[in-house]
Formats: C-alpha cells, sequence, structure tokens
C-alpha cells in the first residue's frame, strides 16, 4: 500500500500548498491517529502490529483528504480513530472490512460535527503559512468557533446559491473544498501512478465518473436552468478523490469486471441523485458506502463463467 | 463469418512468468552418461504400479521388461542399462510415498546396445498398436506421466475429428519439447502417423507457442506431402500448455466441465511423447531414457540431455556441477514442478526437467497477508474460477462446497493464481490439498 501513499503524496502536497499549516496538521493527526489506533489495536489484541503494511497510513490520508481544512484536529482524532477501530478492526483487519474505512470515519464526523465539517476555509489565504484558524485548535469536546475566513465550496454554492464556479478553475483547484478533493488534475495524476503499477482497477474510476458524466448529462440535457453541467458535476466536490482513491478499495469492491462496473454505476447514479435531490450538496461518501454494502452481493451475483460450463453458477 | 473473426487464436486470462528458455534453447541434446547404478521405482506413471517379474541377483540385457504392466491402466518397466538386478526395496519417490524399485547394477564397459523387437507395423489396427504403445511403457512424457494408450482409448459412440499434438512446453526454463520439435522431425511425423492410425484422427495440428518459431518452421519443411498435418503457432502465454487450453486456442472450442478433450472431439499428445512413440515403435522397444532440460542458476553445465529413467539425482546433479549453495530443486518447471524433498530418488518417465536454485535466488517463505479481493488471481485463472472465493473457503475447510459450487475438481493446479497473489497467498496449495480431500472423501463414501 506504500505505493497508494506516494500516489496521494502530490494530493496532500497541494492541499497543504493551497490551505497552509491548518491542512498539514490536520493530515498529520488524521493519519497519526489512524496509525496509533492499529498499533495500539493489534498489541491489544495480541496479534504482530500491521502498521508496516502502510493500509493505516492510507485509512488517515484519505480520512485526512477528505474534511475540510480547518477543521478542528480533535475531531480529526476522534475520526481516524472511528475509521481504524470501527471501519477496519472489528471486522477483522485488513481483507475484511465491509466499507472503505476512511469513509466509515467521515461518516461518523458527518453525523457527529454536522457544523464543523461544512466548514471551508478560503484557499490561497496570504497568512496559511503562519498562522493556525481557531478552528483547528478547538480545544477537544469544544464546538469551534465560525472564523471570518470562510469561502463556500462549488457545491454548496450552486446548491444554495445557483452560482457556477468555472471549469478551469475547479480542474486546478483554485478553489475552497474539503483538503485533499480541489485540485483534480493532481488526483487524476496520482490514479493514473495507481493505474499503471496496476494496483487499480481503471474499470471502478471510469464507471464512476462516466455514469455521473452520463447521468447529470441526460438531467442537464432535459434542464440546464436548474441542473449542473455535467462537466461541473465531474470536476466539483470529492467526486474525483472518491472515484479515483475510495470507490477503488479493493476489499469493499467487487472482484469480476462486470461487477465492479457495475458497483462504480451505483455510485455514479446515487452521487447525481444526493447532490440534485438530496438535503445535502454532497453526495459521494454515501454513495460509496452503499455501493460497499452492495459490493458482496454483485460479488455473489456475477460469478465469472467457468471454462466448460454452459452458464454461469446459479446461486 | 469466419474473415470476421479477429480473435487472437489463444485462451481467456493465463499469466506472463519470464521465460528463461534462452539459456538452454540452443544447446542439442546430449547423451547423459550411464550411472554405475540405477534405481527404478515400479510407479512412474499415474495407474497400478507395475507387476515385477525379475528377481534379486538376475542379469537383464538393455530393454529386457523389468515389470509388466498390471492392468489396462498401467504400462511395463524396461532395463535401461544392462547389468543385475542387485536389490528390490521401497525407494523413495517424487510425490513423498514409498513404491517398489529395483536397483540395478550396470555392466561396466558394456555395449548397451538394444536388441530388436517386434515392431509393430504402421498398417496395424488400432488396438494393435495401443497395445504396442502400453508394451513400449509409453505415458504422458509432458510431465503428468499419464499411460499414453488409455488415452488413446476413444470411447464407445465417440470419435476423434483432430488430433493435436502438443509443443506448446509453456512451462518457464524447460526446452526438451523445443529441442526435439528441431531434432527429431522424423520421429514426430512417425508418430503421428501410428496417433492418426489407432484414433481415426482425420487431421492433426502441431501447436508451438510463437518462442519456438525455428521449431514451427522446421517442422514445416519437414513435413511430408499428402499428410493431413498442419503446424500452427500461437501467442506465447501460461498455461497453454494445458490440454484444455491448447484446445481452445487452436480449434475455439471449450472442453466441458469434468469431460475430456474427446468430448469435442479431439486428443491431445505430447510432442515428445510422440517422437518418443515414432522412435521405438518401429523397432518394438520400451522406454530407457527420457529428454531432460537441466537447467537453472545452481548449475554449471545447463543443457539438454538423453538421461537412462532411474538415474539417481544426486548422481545427475553431480555430473552437471551443481553448486554447493543450492537450496532448491524442482522436478519439471517451477509453475507445475516439485520441489524436491529428498534427493535420494530418480528420475523417471515423467521428469521434463530439472531446475536448480541455489540460496541467492530463494527468498524463503514471503509473509503471507490477508486477502485483499484485488481480484488478479480471477483475471489470471485459465479456467475463470473464483480462486479467492476458493481460497477464504479453504481456509474454512467448506471443501465441500468449494467442489460442487465453486468447480474445485477443475482446476488441473497451474499456478497462476499464486502467481499473481500480492499476498503472496500460496492459493495452488490450498487448492491441490483440497482436492486430494475432496477425493478422499469421495473414495470413501463410495468403498
Amino acid at each position: 500500500m506504500l505505493h497508494v501513499v506516494l500516489a496521494l503524496l502530490p494530493v496532500a502536497g497541494f492541499a497543504v500548498f493551497s490551505f497552509g499549516l491548518n491542512a498539514l496538521l490536520l493530515l498529520l493527526t488524521t493519519t497519526g491517529a489512524a496509525v496509533l489506533t492499529e498499533h495500539l489495536l493489534c498489541r491489544w489484541a495480541s496479534k504482530e502490529s500491521t502498521i508496516s503494511d502502510w493500509s493505516a497510513a492510507v485509512t488517515g490520508l484519505l480520512l485526512g483528504l477528505t474534511l475540510p481544512p480547518i477543521f478542528p484536529l480533535w475531531m480529526a482524532f476522534v475520526g481516524g480513530v472511528i475509521a481504524i477501530a470501527l471501519g477496519k478492526f472489528i471486522f477483522g483487519g485488513l481483507g475484511y472490512n465491509v466499507f472503505n474505512p476512511a469513509l466509515v470515519g467521515r461518516a461518523v464526523l458527518q453525523a457527529a460535527f454536522p457544523v464543523a465539517i461544512t466548514t471551508w476555509s478560503a484557499s490561497f489565504l496570504p497568512e496559511r503559512f503562519g498562522e493556525l484558524s481557531s478552528s483547528t485548535l478547538t480545544f477537544p469536546f469544544m464546538t469551534p468557533t465560525v472564523d471570518a475566513i470562510t469561502g463556500a465550496t462549488p457545491l454548496s454554492a450552486f446548491k444554495f446559491e445557483q452560482i457556477t464556479t468555472n471549469t478551469q478553475e475547479l480542474a486546478l483547484g483554485l478553489i475552497s473544498g474539503s483538503t485533499g478533493e480541489t485540485c483534480a488534475a493532481l488526483i487524476i495524476l496520482g490514479g493514473l501512478y495507481l493505474i499503471a503499477r496496476n494496483m487499480m482497477n481503471w474499470r471502478i474510476p471510469v464507471a464512476v465518473l462516466g455514469s455521473v458524466f452520463l447521468f447529470s448529462g441526460i438531467l442537464y440535457g432535459i434542464d440546464p436552468e436548474i441542473y449542473p453541467s455535467p462537466i461541473f458535476m465531474l470536476f466539483s466536490g470529492g467526486l474525483m478523490l472518491g472515484a479515483i482513491f475510495m470507490a477503488t478499495d479493493m476489499v469493499a469492491s467487487p472482484l469480476t469486471s462486470l461487477g465492479v462496473v457495475i458497483y462504480g454505476s451505483i455510485i455514479g447514479i446515487l452521487t447525481v441523485i444526493i447532490r440534485v435531490w438530496g438535503g445535502l450538496p454532497e453526495g459521494v461518501m454515501y454513495a460509496i458506502l452503499l455501493a460497499n454494502a452492495i459490493s458482496p452481493h454483485i460479488d455473489h451475483w456475477i460469478q465469472p463463467r467457468v471454462y466448460g460450463t454452459t452458464k454461469s453458477k446459479t446461486p | 463469418m469466419r474473415f470476421l473473426n479477429f480473435r487472437q487464436r489463444t485462451f481467456k486470462h493465463g499469466i506472463h512468468p519470464p521465460e528463461h528458455k534462452s539459456e538452454t534453447n540452443g544447446l542439442p541434446i546430449r547423451q547423459f552418461p550411464f550411472p554405475p547404478l540405477i534405481i527404478l521405482p515400479l510407479s512412474q506413471h499415474i495407474g497400478a504400479p507395475a507387476t515385477l517379474v525379475v528377481r534379486e541377483g538376475q542379469e537383464v540385457t538393455r530393454g529386457e521388461v523389468l515389470a509388466e504392466a498390471n492392468g489396462f491402466v498401467s504400462v511395463p518397466v524396461h532395463a535401461p542399462v544392462s547389468g543385475t538386478v542387485r536389490k528390490i526395496a521401497n525407494v523413495p519417490t517424487l510425490k513423498g510415498q514409498m513404491s517398489t524399485g529395483i536397483y540395478l547394477e550396470a555392466f561396466p564397459y558394456d555395449s548397451q546396445e538394444v536388441p530388436e523387437g517386434i515392431p509393430v507395423p504402421l498398417t496395424a489396427s488400432p488396438e494393435e498398436i495401443l497395445q504396442g504403445i502400453q508394451n513400449a511403457g509409453i505415458v504422458g512424457l509432458g510431465g503428468a506421466a499419464f499411460p499414453t494408450h488409455v488415452k488413446l482409448k476413444i470411447p464407445d459412440g465417440k470419435h476423434c475429428e483432430v488430433l493435436i499434438i502438443n509443443g506448446i512446453e509453456c512451462e518457464p526454463y524447460l526446452t526438451t519439447d523445443h529441442r526435439v520439435m528441431l531434432e527429431q522431425a522424423d520421429d514426430i511425423v512417425m508418430g503421428i502417423r501410428y496417433l492418426m492410425q489407432a484414433t481415426g484422427a482425420k487431421r492433426t495440428i502441431i501447436g508451438i507457442e510463437a518462442n519456438k518459431q525455428d521449431a514451427a518452421d522446421h517442422l514445416r519443411a519437414q513435413l511430408p506431402t499428402g499428410l493431413p498435418i498442419t503446424v500452427e503457432v500461437v501467442p506465447v502465454k501460461y498455461p497453454q500448455g494445458s490440454e484444455k487450453m491448447l484446445i481452445t486456442a487452436l480449434l475455439g472450442k471449450e472442453v466441458p466441465s469434468g469431460g475430456l478433450p474427446i468430448d469435442v472431439q479431439a486428443v491431445v499428445v505430447n510432442v515428445a511423447t510422440t517422437a518418443e512413440m515414432g522412435r521405438l515403435l518401429p523397432h518394438g522397444r520400451g522406454i530407457q531414457e527420457r529428454v531432460v532440460t537441466i537447467t537453472g542458476p545452481g548449475v554449471s553445465k545447463k543443457g539438454n540431455y538423453r538421461i537412462p529413467v532411474g538415474t539417481p539425482l544426486r548422481y545427475v546433479l553431480e555430473k552437471v556441477g551443481a553448486a554447493d549453495n543450492i537450496s532448491e530443486v524442482y522436478m519439471g518447471g517451477p509453475m507445475m514442478g516439485v520441489a524436491v524433498s529428498n534427493l535420494d530418488i530418480s528420475i523417471v518417465k515423467g521428469t521434463s526437467g530439472i531446475v536448480v536454485f541455489t540460496e541467492k535466488e530463494v527468498k524463503g517463505q514471503e509473509k503471507v497477508y490477508p486477502c485483499i479481493k484485488c481480484g488478479a488471481c480471477v483475471d489470471a485463472c485459465p479456467l475463470s474460477l473464483n480462486p479467492s472465493k476458493l481460497g477464504i473457503l479453504a481456509k474454512f475447510e467448506a471443501y465441500d462446497k468449494m467442489a460442487e459450487e465453486f468447480h474445485l475438481m477443475d482446476c488441473f493446479e497451474c499456478g497462476s493464481c499464486s502467481y499473481v497473489c500480492p499476498s503472496h497467498i500460496p492459493l495452488v496449495q490450498y487448492f491441490r490439498l483440497s482436492k486430494s480431500i475432496v477425493r478422499k472423501r469421495k473414495t470413501g463414501a463410495n468403498g
């Protein structure tokens, strides 16, 4: 899994570049919390520590990248602990988790701290390397005081104010958003690296992004006044990060080529439904978690046709 | 609409392990020296062990029958050298079990000529040819060592359309079939004549992988006119040498699950077996030796050798200059071969290669991680089985479920799944064990 960390480094680097010290501390906190939790739980279960397989680090890093840059550190720490403990360890550790652990962590945080998790800072603030946001340093068990320098994300801007952000800014990440979701170009670059190393099933992001594009394209075709353009859908919010780094969690995705295409399409369609008709501006996280839950059933129904048999096994 | 068919002539999935064939494929077959002592197990084939017909102290000539076939699924064992039967005792075999074996001491300075037997005429009836093949002790020389005459016996109500000669040799490191095709074209053609007569096949395809283009060109040039034989070159991919995969590559058909090639009107015979048939039957002789590739980083005199059956492995390793720090010796190739656990075994009819690795190459047991459901094994399995699921079921010892719902018994243990597994799960070892347990349960229930 070391290669996943490497693939995420440019994304993380850009996050620190655009959001400054807040983002750096946030990523270190979630990664540290995840690795520490994994190590302690292994010791508690009298097992050999599994932190050297890097999967806990990946979980922690991914969790951090999905949180707003000025997210209070103590909450981020709680998220890292929950991601590993409830997302992975209780299922039996690596290879046995049903859901993407990082998203389990994020889902709990979303439910517990709905305000903090939707408070974004503006990007490229001049003082970002000099001082920390008061929100970041919120005292444990306290809720953050809302900062003056918050920014709306393109999705919330569209949802609540009908403002569309231009595509070039979206692709390059010159926008506000969660720590690691802003720069689509670098996320795609990391994905290409993993595909080249044969460590990612390219069909998953292609199916997710393709189905989002198609579905939102149809809606846009029906009424471009109400529905956002498919390009905007592709490059906004956590879709790129989710499609490339979250939905592709091998453990929680189906085995067969046809299976992953179905799985990816479910994620894409659910994302559009939640974004367009749901109460939240963003739906990628819930879409992936739901598809994770369906994944074992897809594997059950979509078995490869065994050589020398006329039709696939009917379970 | 055949012209619209751009399908590559190959099978689904499969893998591309490093070939390592260039180390020996340019080295012509050489005669290996006769060892002073031959140790000959009576069970070198699949089926009933041969029945001993010599006693201790008896002098035998090369080519003489030492043990007769015990029933239909069995073959005789011939004396690989002229000499004296010193001892009859249990000897270790590759698979770990003991088998009755003959210790044969060679006469020193003997000419080692093989007397002429009763030739099998090309015009003989299929039954007579099958009998001749059994008498010659011929088994599949590709490694399986299944008695060839059993395979050639066409069941009632079925017929053979195509004879496929298997010159694929997809196993890494091995080059015996390659050399045999380059050096024994006449024997191969003669063998094909016998095989077509025995099976009634209407045409013959010699299947060769693209990394042996020279052998394909050579055979094409040597084929006599008037015989319906074609040479077909297919892309390199492991495990194309498996009967089922080769049939799919050449004919575009699938052998039904649990069935045999004859169910799609085909019979597949290994090319070295064919050549041996063509070499022995016209003289009425039996197998005394076979071609073996000896290679790997652990030997200095790599090459293709014609080695008397029963030659002790230790003697072979000594003669080819095995390194002092050898760590693993594979009989067969590294994919489907067996890592030798006892150096006191002998070269047998099924030994296609000996691959020797030193401590430097053998990394030792790699750490096994849990299955992360990446699906690499699913994309590698040539039979489209689900090794990931099978591996999990094997862990839970759900052997019956593996066999009934997930086609465990179709697995022919090619090892592609283990090869690609990023978690280093020894999947094929699990399946080998699971299969033997399922088989045991079945025979237990019936008997």
